[in-house]
């Protein structure tokens, strides 16, 4: 029995609620108020600003463009793992622990981590070199190998952050009930039809949990690209940050601040909107 | 081939994928640490793959001449001020989410799993100017307020998972024996939580430890580890830090990370899974 009662939940709420729509509002109403005005002035000075400037495009391709690489490929992934480490095998608990370790680690010890591996006397050079695959190094960073910096990053992501795809699905996976899976299998379904036809459509609103967090994530992506490349591939965070702490150009910055809330909100309204189709789906 | 090898097969096969797994997490973990206490001519050299010798002069130099020691002291007071007010304001909030019935109930539940994935860290940016206002720049406070905003919808969710696991019945039998309400949540309801709090604050100290933006815009001269470690290794300043320094830094940062989470792995799905109680 839960405890009905008129208005002491709604105080025990408030202050928790109070805080966060502060941390949120007052942030939005002085960057609206920073880049939207000049001398008290309304004035679009600052956007044009910024919109005339190339990096910002760069970073707002850049952003888009690691998202869209990462955040598919983390998804995949994650459901391969969850779905191999889900069931019923020697060294299961060891397995999901070391899976769930990068959760922990901080984007610029990733990047730090990552670096070890790569650098030009990194691990996995003299590994190649050792074993004759390559006669040179390959070089990851640096400005004239921005492509290979670009897979730096995907390489260090994709080990980081994949965890938190594979924790959401998993815990989907361990919800869905056994009772479904024998009854298709004494109807004499495969393990394929069954993933296809059960596990899948079951996992739909854990999988879209994980894109949407994801995804929102990857709009602020910030400490593994400024340790890994630097300015060289520009992201929105970092050229607020760069704007900001560098060039004290505070208006800038808040229009920085502003782009990246708006994408959230605009993913975010998309995503519910998806979600509240596939509720209906599910209900039908 | 007969169904018995098929079934050996299929078997290896897992566990060589099992393995693989294993050895992506883990060896860039241990390749980075052990790196970082290489000797750098084992390290610049190309036919040494696996360092054989090794020194912690470089962990040293990092800690007490390059400022990582008041960075550890920084992060560690940021935290504890991060986990002391998110909770004042989370623990209440999750109870009421967890042992009440009320209108609206669903939208502040949703709302708050929203807020969770707000970019906060960016709103830091037009904090500054308040910060600025309020002489809140530079302040160890400034930095643990902003990371409350960050870690509150966290304790939110964790925390009400923890308390809908404690069975009323045993409050109300509190209260039948003469308990008051508040009474019966700090003798009864709370000590049963407290496990689970614990972890939760854990997760709060990571998340705080961990985050590097909001700490970096908000501090010059008072820097938390992570802020502190990237403005050595990258930006403007210092993007010449040698190698070794990086994997130095690495190490001192992922340690008491992982250690946490070993402890607090439990509830790890609580804090990500989708189910919300």
């Amino acid at each position: 029995m839960k405890v009905k009662s008129s208005y002491i939940p709604y105080l025990l709420i408030l202050p928790a609620f109070a805080y966060l729509l502060f941390f949120v509002g007052y942030p939005l109403v002085q960057a609206l108020y920073t880049a939207f005005t000049q001398n008290g002035q309304f004035s679009l000075a600052t956007v044009r600003k910024t919109f005339a400037d190339p990096y910002f495009w760069e970073a707002l391709k850049y952003t888009i463009a690691l998202a869209g690489v990462i955040v598919p490929t983390q998804v995949g992934l994650a459901l391969i793992l969850a779905l191999a480490v889900n069931r019923a095998f020697k060294g299961k608990d060891l397995t999901i622990y070391v899976l769930t370790i990068p959760l922990t680690i901080s984007d610029v010890a990733a990047g730090l981590i990552w670096y070890s591996m790569l650098s030009p006397s990194g691990f996995l050079n003299k590994l190649l070199l050792k074993i004759g695959l390559i006669n040179q190094p390959i070089y990851f960073f640096g400005y004239q190998y921005r492509h290979m910096e670009f897979l730096a990053i995907v390489l260090a992501e994709l080990w980081r952050a994949t965890s938190i795809v594979f924790v959401i699905i998993l815990a989907g996976l361990q919800m869905i009930s056994n009772e479904y899976l024998e009854a298709a299998e004494v109807f004499g379904a495969d393990y394929w039809t069954r993933l296809r036809k059960i596990v899948i459509p079951l996992l739909k609103p854990s999988i879209q949990s994980a894109l949407i967090i994801r995804t929102l994530f990857a709009m602020q992506i910030f400490g593994i690209v400024w340790i890994l490349a630097g300015r060289d591939i520009p992201i929105l965070a970092g050229e607020g940050f760069y704007r900001l702490t560098e060039l004290k150009e505070y208006d800038v910055a808040s229009i920085y601040a502003l782009v990246i809330a708006g994408l959230s909100l605009l993913l975010g309204a998309l995503y519910i909107k998806f979600m509240k189709a596939e509720y209906l789906e599910v209900r039908r | 081939m007969n169904q018995e090898t098929k079934f050996m097969l299929k078997r290896l096969a897992f566990y060589a994928f099992i393995f693989t797994v294993v050895a992506w997490i883990v060896i860039p973990i241990i390749i980075s640490t052990l790196y970082g206490f290489a000797l750098p001519k084992d390290y610049y050299d190309p036919k040494k793959v696996i360092p054989t010798s090794f020194t912690i002069k470089y962990v040293k130099t990092l800690l007490f001449t390059l400022g990582a020691l008041d960075g550890i002291k920084n992060s560690v007071i940021v935290a504890l001020i991060t986990i002391a007010i998110s909770f004042a304001f989370g623990i209440p909030a999750g109870y009421a989410v967890a042992k009440f019935i009320f209108p609206g109930k669903d939208t502040i539940k949703l709302s708050i799993v929203a807020l969770r994935m707000f970019p906060i860290p960016v709103m830091a940016i037009p904090l500054v100017i308040l910060y600025i206002k309020l002489n809140l720049i530079d302040t160890l406070l400034g930095v643990a307020l902003a990371h409350t905003a960050m870690a509150l919808p966290f304790v939110v969710l964790i925390t009400s998972s923890i308390f809908a696991g404690v069975s009323t019945e045993l409050e109300e039998a509190g209260m039948v024996f003469g308990l008051t309400r508040l009474g019966s949540f700090f003798r009864i309801t709370l000590p049963l939580a407290l496990p689970g709090l614990a972890a939760a604050a854990m997760f709060t100290f990571v998340m705080s430890w961990n985050e590097v933006f909001v700490a970096s815009i908000l501090t010059l001269s008072h820097r938390t580890l992570p802020a502190q470690i990237l403005s050595i290794m990258a930006g403007a300043s210092g993007g010449a830090a040698p190698d070794y320094y990086k994997f130095a830094a690495a190490f001192i940062m992922i340690l008491p990370a992982i250690t946490f989470i070993f402890f607090a792995r439990k509830y790890l799905v609580t804090m990500w899974g989708i189910t919300l109680k």
